[in-house]
């Protein structure tokens, strides 16, 4: 039996002809895609394609010169990240960034953040309000560390833990925030068979269960082909391909891109 | 009129009102435990019944449980044996190809399953077993949109609704139930043949509980840790059969990563661990001691000494000097104490281990630091309830007495007959397996060889099939001394032969990771487990632990003559994909014997070396020739001791 029939809704995030540059080095040319609600949108390209910086700019890290962000329906100027984040985006980075010395737990209720809606004092002294949304946000906490099976190491310092585990625990915090929107950063690089395995299957998983709409920046072609809805293909900044993964699998400037042809 | 409490259901009911405040099953959940008490228990086995039966479950039907230890699949057996059906609980690890000779053999058609792994296994499996039409699952994440099985949450809203519209259905068949009922049939792991489906009355498990509850004063206070397969006998008779008649309280982990940390937590009262949970459990401490400060080093080290001197002995009853006395009083506040609290031990009171032999050094050290760790003996046919060691009369090479209202016999040609309450009332559907194992005077044979010792304590020494005799007439019992050798760390398994010679000789295989510890430390160099395995300093470290073993059979009665004349160290290690071991990792005798024909031929007829190749087959199927030339070495053998006569 086929596990699941997924049903993709409307565009959520639409990218009008996007160009980003610094200084004179061009990172994105005019590229324009669009991401519908409930989808798995993979970017593909070789390395400097521009996938991280694609991604950096739906997240407002960076602002593109030229061309507009549509976030359901709304076009996004000089979005910033907390901009992104209170409008439902959450991302993972290529790089783990977790707070080492911290606790899994403690790592994860930083997603948690924009929640908490108590100020200094009260949560200074641990009282009211501070108290309630402590213990909410904590629920959600432990249904994000049993949705990820990652209760074993709840109170293991991050630094501790081996890498495949760490990028887990991003994973963990990026959904503790609840995002209606997922950005994937090579969630699976430099991890083994086995762990790339059980990656793809919270990364459905999350989209089957919480309807989550996913980007994700995967080297892994394997990986990219089997989960992905629709694909970008990405070239020195580029766009060279778009559409399912078999279409862009038998797309003759996708091939080049991959195996090298002299430009 | 008096209530009778020989069914599993009716047990359920009875607890429902002597103790309905009282937590019955534990779960720990979303980083909390969670707990229902014995009414709310009896509420939730009610509607499942219930479910089941709109459903279409009747009396005699079998329900497949699989999954880890959660509350609602220990709920599930309950209900079915309210129902008249019999619970099959399934190895949860076993692929979906192994499910399939089961699934049919007892005719399955409900499941009762964990989560989407078992599910997507029996969807698997469904094409061969065409009588399976239910499957019900607990866990439904990523079920959404599996159309052909149905939600635990549905099941029970089916039942309640069944409640509602059939009051009395549900008591009327908890009161048909008799207790000469099959109320479990449990699978042998078949290290011979095809599985066979051992049944087991209520009546027969019952027995076994009350017998242990007797024998070790357990209460309905009682905490335990359910952390072992359900499908293992031993966790139906202490999670299910004796927590259902003594009471006590079931906790299920929150997943089988963090049972240390919730063994800590619960701190369980009454525990049971097959001896390399023991060993790991050690091994941990030992760790953790080299990395503290020196001050905390010398502490442990000097009360540890304390301990192996004088805790067994104290923890028994015995006599002991008042200065050890007092040294073990500080110890115990300072080291031992703590220890146990680390190791989640700190409230037990009774602690079994038994499924394979305890290494000495092992058992003595939790006994010492007083956790009163004893062993017992028994098999799926017997629901694990032959032999109990009783507190304060714990010998480590025995298995203590036997059970109440259990009769022990050994045969003329040395295997443990058992006869009680306790036995099986069949294997399904198989009467010449169950001519063969049950006689005429209703004895079951065990398979296994043993003796009494002079205090009436049952010594068990191997598998019945492979006892020998040497050409002296002295018994030779292979496994007997396959464990004594495989309990020094350096040796990871072993194989001796004796049986119509007139001496014993082994063969060895080195543990490479102590070995090769051993062999960084001493600055020896060698570039792999063959060349390892054949260095002179090995082989004389493998020497001395031989010569240890021979030492200690000579002081034993009748075994001076299966001390180990000849031995050799092993080039490859014994493998399951070989064929060599078992998937338990037991040593297939008979295979090892003729495939390594050359090496025993050298090893009896005296020479030095030998050479043989060997096809070594690897994990993705390839196979491979190794060659080497094996050192045969002569090891010391002692003079018997004299015995006096008992």
């Amino acid at each position: 039996m086929s596990a699941s029939v997924r049903t993709t809704g409307d565009v959520v995030l639409k990218l009008d002809s996007i160009s980003l540059a610094f200084g004179g080095v061009k990172a994105l040319t005019d590229i324009s895609f669009d991401v519908r609600e409930r989808e798995i949108r993979a970017i593909i390209g070789p390395n400097g394609a521009g996938k991280s910086s694609m991604l950096n700019v739906i997240n407002g890290v960076y602002h593109p010169q030229q061309g507009t962000i549509t976030l359901r329906g709304e076009v996004r100027h000089g979005m910033n990240t907390h901009d992104a984040a209170v409008h439902g985006i959450a991302r993972t980075f290529q790089n783990i960034a977790l707070f080492r010395g911290m606790s899994v737990l403690d790592n994860i209720m930083t997603g948690r953040n924009l929640k908490m809606k108590a100020n200094f004092l009260e949560q200074a002294i641990w009282f009211g309000r501070a108290r309630r949304e402590e213990f909410a946000n904590r629920l959600k906490v432990e249904e994000v560390i049993d949705f990820l099976e990652i209760q074993h190491i709840r109170k293991t310092p991050v630094g501790r833990l081996p890498y495949g585990l760490q990028k887990r625990v991003e994973l963990a915090r990026a959904l503790a925030a609840e995002p209606t929107i997922l950005l994937l950063d090579e969630p699976m690089a430099g991890m083994n068979v086995e762990e790339k395995q059980d990656m793809c299957r919270f990364i459905l998983d999350v989209n089957e269960q919480y309807g989550t709409t996913i980007v994700l920046i995967e080297h892994d072609m394997g990986v990219v082909m089997d989960i992905s809805d629709r694909v970008v293909v990405l070239d020195y900044g580029k766009k060279i391909g778009d559409g399912p993964p078999d279409e862009v699998r038998t797309n003759q400037a996708v091939i080049d891109a991959y195996l090298g042809v002299a430009h | 009129m008096e209530e009778q409490l020989d069914t599993f259901p009716r047990l359920l009911l009875h607890h429902a009102m002597v103790r309905p405040r009282h937590p019955a099953t534990r779960e720990k959940d979303l980083g909390i435990w969670q707990t229902w008490t014995w009414v709310e228990v009896a509420a939730e086995v009610r509607a499942l019944a219930c479910g089941l039966a709109a459903q279409g479950f009747e009396r005699g039907m079998h329900l497949a449980i699989i999954g880890d230890n959660r509350p609602r699949l220990y709920w599930s057996m309950c209900a079915a044996q309210a129902l008249g059906g019999i619970p099959v609980p399934m190895y949860q690890d076993a692929p979906a190809a192994d499910f399939v000779f089961v699934l049919n053999d007892a005719e399955i058609a409900y499941a009762v399953v964990e989560d989407q792994e078992q599910v997507d296994k029996l969807l698997e499996a469904q094409p061969q077993v065409p009588t399976l039409s239910h499957v019900y699952y607990d866990d439904p994440r990523g079920l959404r949109n599996y159309a052909t099985v149905t939600s635990f949450d549905r099941l029970l809203e089916i039942g309640r609704a069944f409640d509602l519209a059939h009051p009395g259905f549900y008591d009327a068949e908890v009161a048909r139930g008799r207790t000469d009922d099959i109320a479990i049939m449990l699978y042998t792991s078949g290290t011979t043949g095809k599985p066979k489906g051992v049944c087991q009355a209520h009546s027969a498990l019952i027995a076994a509980a009350r017998g242990g509850i007797e024998f070790d004063h357990l209460t309905a206070d009682e905490s335990i840790l359910s952390y072992l397969p359900m499908a293992w006998v031993g966790d139906n008779l202490f999670s299910y059969a004796q927590a259902l008649v003594a009471g006590f309280t079931i906790n299920c982990p929150e997943s089988g990563d963090t049972v240390m940390t919730d063994l800590r937590e619960i701190g369980p009262t009454y525990y049971f661990a097959p001896p390399r949970v023991f060993e790991n459990l050690l091994t941990q401490v030992m760790i953790r001691m080299e990395d503290a400060s020196a001050l905390k080093r010398r502490l442990f080290h000097h009360f540890m000494g304390v301990a192996r001197r004088c805790g067994a002995e104290i923890l028994d009853g015995k006599p002991v000097a008042a200065a050890d006395r007092l040294q073990y009083w500080l110890g115990n506040m300072l080291v031992y104490a703590p220890l146990r609290n680390v190791l989640g031990m700190s409230r037990i009171r009774v602690a079994y281990t038994a499924g394979a032999a305890i290494g000495p050094d092992l058992f003595r050290f939790y006994r010492s630091i007083g956790i009163n760790l004893k062993q017992f003996y028994g098999s799926t046919e017997t629901c694990a309830y032959i032999c109990l060691q009783p507190d304060g009369g714990v010998k480590l090479d025995s298995v203590g007495l036997p059970a109440p209202n259990v009769e022990v016999r050994i045969a003329a040609n040395g295997e443990v007959l058992v006869r009680g309450p306790m036995l099986l009332k069949e294997y399904y559907k198989r009467p010449d397996a169950t001519a063969e194992s049950l006689d005429a005077e209703g004895f079951f044979h065990t398979g296994d060889a043993g003796f009494f010792d002079d205090g009436g304590h049952l010594k068990i020494i191997d598998r019945a099939k492979d006892v020998g005799r040497l050409e002296t007439g002295a018994i030779f019992a292979p496994n007997y001394l396959e464990n004594k050798l495989k309990f020094f760390p350096h040796i990871k398994e072993a194989v001796a032969f004796g049986n119509g010679r007139d001496h014993v000789c082994a063969f060895i295989n080195i543990d490479l990771g102590s070995v090769g510890n051993w062999a960084e430390r001493r600055g020896i160099a060698y570039s792999g487990y063959a060349d390892l395995a054949q260095k002179s300093e090995v082989i004389a470290l493998v020497k001395e632990c031989v010569e240890t073993v021979n030492a200690e059979l000579a002081a034993e009665a009748g075994l001076a003559d299966s001390q180990i004349r000849r031995f050799l160290v092993l080039h490859k290690e014994l493998d399951p994909d070989d064929d060599e071991l078992t998937r338990t990792r037991k040593v297939r005798r008979g295979f090892v014997a003729e495939k390594y024909v050359v090496l025993i031929d050298a090893l009896y007829a005296g020479r030095p070396v030998q050479h043989i190749e060997t096809m070594v087959r690897f994990e993705d199927g390839r196979t491979n020739m190794v060659a080497a030339d094996l050192k045969i070495e002569d090891a010391r053998n002692f003079p018997a001791v004299a015995h006096k006569a008992a």
